[in-house]
């Protein structure tokens, strides 16, 4: 059969009544809204995490007790010989000493007005930023004969914490798209049946002319497609102010440059390359969905046809 | 050409709601290749479930049934289109495409038949000419009295000049004029080879143009040729 040489608008089928071109495109839109909001969901996720984690890997907390006695040797105090041992250990980027008005600050939403007037023995604090390729291995030991009880916090139980977290997240994020998948398959299949009931009739009369089940199969994919494509194009319109709003309210969150000026394609920039790679792919998706789902609900519906 | 051999056909499922209605029982003859064939009985002796036996509208429930050398009752669904093809029916309801001009419901079975565009406007201005409806082929069926739209029909139907041509009460719309000119249409396929066959009452219709008939009562063959 040589369907191309039909003509371009010939519509034996009726479709273009039969399959509004007004709801179909208006639910998947509304899908594809949806989908590109889940997809932002798990991008943004992914892109929190990995800086967040980032930033944790980077850290590290060492806590010193009696941060002023005589460190082992004596000759200095202990928390300046651990200040010191810090400072030498390759993979080190910087070492600073918290002052007590710091740590004062640090335990004021525990404490209140009263944390810089503790008569409790407070530990020394040192915070340092790492390389990130650092090699810490046998610092905690020299750290301990230099200032027995000094403990290294390396952040892993944090970074653990993040990752599961990070991972809840897209998983969420991808439950609901494939939810979103599977109510836009069952939406333009429900669409696809009422196009057949009201069509019925032209339907048994062209395939009674010898139409194969192919041919009126992709008649209908043709429309579905065409209507489909329409709404995922429509729905990631709808979506793109939605999504960059977003990206530039996370921007700080996420390591991004905050962008000060309100230019259009500063504001583009925001959004990740995959996210716009995921906002095409909502079109091209939607018109795949279409067509299979079209293609399968018609072929099934045919064979009731001898 | 066509053969039924002990057909039988049933409505419906045994499993279903209500018991199945068999339809035709023990159907056996056949048709030769150029043969012309009146399908006479009253009303509900199974006129209309040959016909659409013969026109792959369903399949026996029993028996054989050969149609342009193909086993109907055992082929796959993918080899019945091609076979469809070769055939072409007048319905009693003329079944138009009421969306559809008088021209594109006639060159649907050549679009259907993926003939060059250019051939198919061509021939269906000639066909249309010829059933009366040239200066009419923008017009959509409805628009159209029920005489013209018959035309149509036949048009559409003889269009691709099908090996079996199968009518049923073609002329239950028509008036004498026009259901001669049918009849002799009719006749002129066959005589260009066609297979014929005509369902009809009109029994003054029979007797006008003499040809073997099929009679059927009771879902049942009483005459063979």
């Amino acid at each position: 059969m040589a369907a191309s040489l039909r003509p371009a608008r010939f519509d034996e089928l009726g479709l273009g009544r039969a399959l509004s071109d007004r709801m179909l495109p208006c639910l998947v839109a509304a899908m594809a809204f949806l989908a590109a909001m889940a997809l932002a969901g798990w991008a943004g996720a992914a892109s929190l995490a990995h800086h967040w984690q980032q930033g944790a890997a980077a850290a590290l907390t060492v806590q010193v007790p009696k941060p002023e006695s005589p460190a082992a040797p004596p000759g200095a105090s202990r928390i300046s010989r651990v200040a010191g041992i810090l400072q030498a250990t390759d993979g080190i980027q910087s070492v600073r000493v918290l002052s007590d008005a710091e740590l004062a600050k640090l335990l004021h939403p525990w404490l209140g007005e009263g944390a810089d007037r503790l008569a409790v023995p407070l530990p020394g604090i040192v915070a340092v930023h790492l390389d990130a390729d650092a090699d810490l291995a046998g610092l905690s030991r020299r750290l301990e004969q230099a200032a027995p009880g000094t403990l290294v916090e390396d952040h892993g139980v944090w970074i653990g914490r993040l990752s599961v977290l990070a991972r809840s997240l897209q998983a969420c994020a991808a439950l609901a798209l494939i939810i979103v998948v599977i109510v836009a398959t069952v939406v333009i299949a429900v669409a696809t049946h009422a196009g057949l009931s009201v069509r019925r009739e032209a339907i048994e009369i062209v395939h009674g002319l010898g139409a194969t089940d192919g041919y009126i199969a992709g008649r209908f994919a043709s429309r579905v497609t065409l209507l489909a494509a329409v709404g995922g194009l429509i729905g990631a319109i709808l979506a793109l102010p939605v999504l960059l709003t977003l990206a530039t309210l996370a921007a700080p969150f996420a390591g991004t440059a905050e962008t000060s000026s309100p230019s259009v394609g500063a504001a583009l920039g925001v959004l990740p390359p995959e996210l716009w790679l995921a906002m095409l792919g909502l079109v091209t998706g939607s018109a795949l969905i279409g067509f299979l789902t079209a293609q399968g609900t018609v072929r099934r519906w045919l064979r009731h046809l001898p | 050409m066509v053969r039924f051999e002990a057909v039988g056909l049933r409505y419906g499922s045994a499993r279903g709601r209500g018991a199945a209605a068999q339809v035709l029982h023990d159907i056996t003859f056949a048709l030769p290749e150029g043969a012309f064939r009146w399908l006479l009985g009253p009303s509900g002796a199974g006129k209309t479930s040959v016909l659409r036996l013969m026109y792959l509208a369903t399949r026996p429930t029993s028996g054989r049934l050969t149609l342009l050398g193909t086993s109907v009752e055992s082929a796959p669904r993918r080899a019945l289109p091609p076979l469809r093809r070769r055939i072409g029916v007048v319905f009693q309801d003329f079944r138009l495409l009421t969306h559809l001009s008088a021209f594109d419901n006639v060159a649907l079975p050549l679009r259907l038949s993926g003939r060059p565009e250019g051939q198919i406007r061509a021939d269906v201005t000639e066909m249309l000419r010829w059933v009366g409806l040239g200066r009419k082929t923008a017009v959509r069926p409805m628009e159209l009295s029920g005489g013209e739209q018959q035309r149509i029909a036949i048009a559409r139907a003889v269009i691709t000049r099908p090996d079996l041509l199968l009518a049923d009460e073609p002329t239950g719309n028509l008036d004498d004029d026009q259901a001669l000119r049918l009849m002799q249409l009719l006749n002129e396929m066959n005589r260009l080879g066609t297979t014929v066959v005509v369902a009809t009452h009109n029994e003054s219709l029979v007797s006008r143009f003499a040809a073997p008939a099929l009679r059927l009562e009771q879902g049942r063959l009483s005459v063979r040729d």
